[in-house]
């Protein structure tokens, strides 16, 4: 029996598969509300009173940083697939700490936004 | 048994919609960026929505892109980790498909019909 050993490139498509799942799942809710606006101002607004509750916003960031996430973490495995072959970087493990990162700046860009 | 021909095509197809999603999803974070900045009420969204044709192009684009390429990871989910049959995977994708197209234009429209009409 192999034990479980910490790796940066499985942990990198983990998180990229991961976050595709959970984007996929509030696709169609997204979509729902944006015909909202087939049903006129009104509904619109009561969403929009809806979403300032601060476990929505919670929600939005998480959305933020999980999209931001898998579109660099996506980059990687094109980068990996269509680049040319062997390459320095290799796996370009690294990029999951850079994903990571700017995924975070960016969620911090759009609390930023929602708090001032 | 998976077909090897139809696997490479989705497989092409995949990277191909992400591609071309890479400038919509940095247009879009940066849309995101912007709203929050600005007015949030129904009729300022709806006014900033309709101010251009392009607009239009750009999210129904945007949306069928999506509706092809989440079905497609999903398929691979469904694959490697649920050990559905093929068949049942790609029937469930295809659905998929057609509901995301579906509700996405139909969203895109709600939101800005009014600039080309």
């Amino acid at each position: 029996m192999t034990g479980f050993r910490f790796n940066l490139s499985y942990f990198a498509f983990l998180l990229h598969r991961l976050s595709g799942l959970a984007l996929v799942c509030f696709l169609p809710f997204h979509f729902l509300v944006l015909g909202l606006g087939l049903e006129g101002e009104a509904a619109l607004n009561q969403m929009l009173v809806f979403t300032e509750q601060p476990m929505v916003k919670f929600g939005e960031w998480v959305l933020v940083v999980l999209f931001s996430l898998h579109l660099l973490l996506g980059l990687r495995v094109l980068v990996i697939e269509w680049a040319p072959w062997p390459h320095h970087g290799g796996l370009r493990s690294g990029w999951v700490i850079i994903a990571g990162g700017l995924g975070l700046a960016l969620g911090w860009l759009f609390l930023d936004g929602v708090l001032s | 048994m998976p077909n090897a021909m139809l696997e490479m095509r989705l497989y092409l197809l995949q990277r191909l919609t992400a591609v071309l999603m890479l400038p919509m999803v940095i247009g879009h974070l940066a849309t995101i960026m912007y709203a929050t900045r600005s007015e949030l009420t129904a009729a300022s969204i709806l006014e900033r929505t309709q101010s251009s044709p392009w607009l239009v192009v750009f999210y129904t684009g945007f949306v069928v892109l999506v509706a092809i390429h989440a079905p497609l990871g999903l398929r691979k989910i469904m694959g490697e980790w649920l050990r559905l049959p093929s068949k049942l995977a790609n029937s469930i994708s295809f659905v998929l498909f057609i509901v995301f197209l579906g509700l996405g234009l139909r969203g895109v429209w709600a939101l800005t019909g009014v600039a080309i009409s």
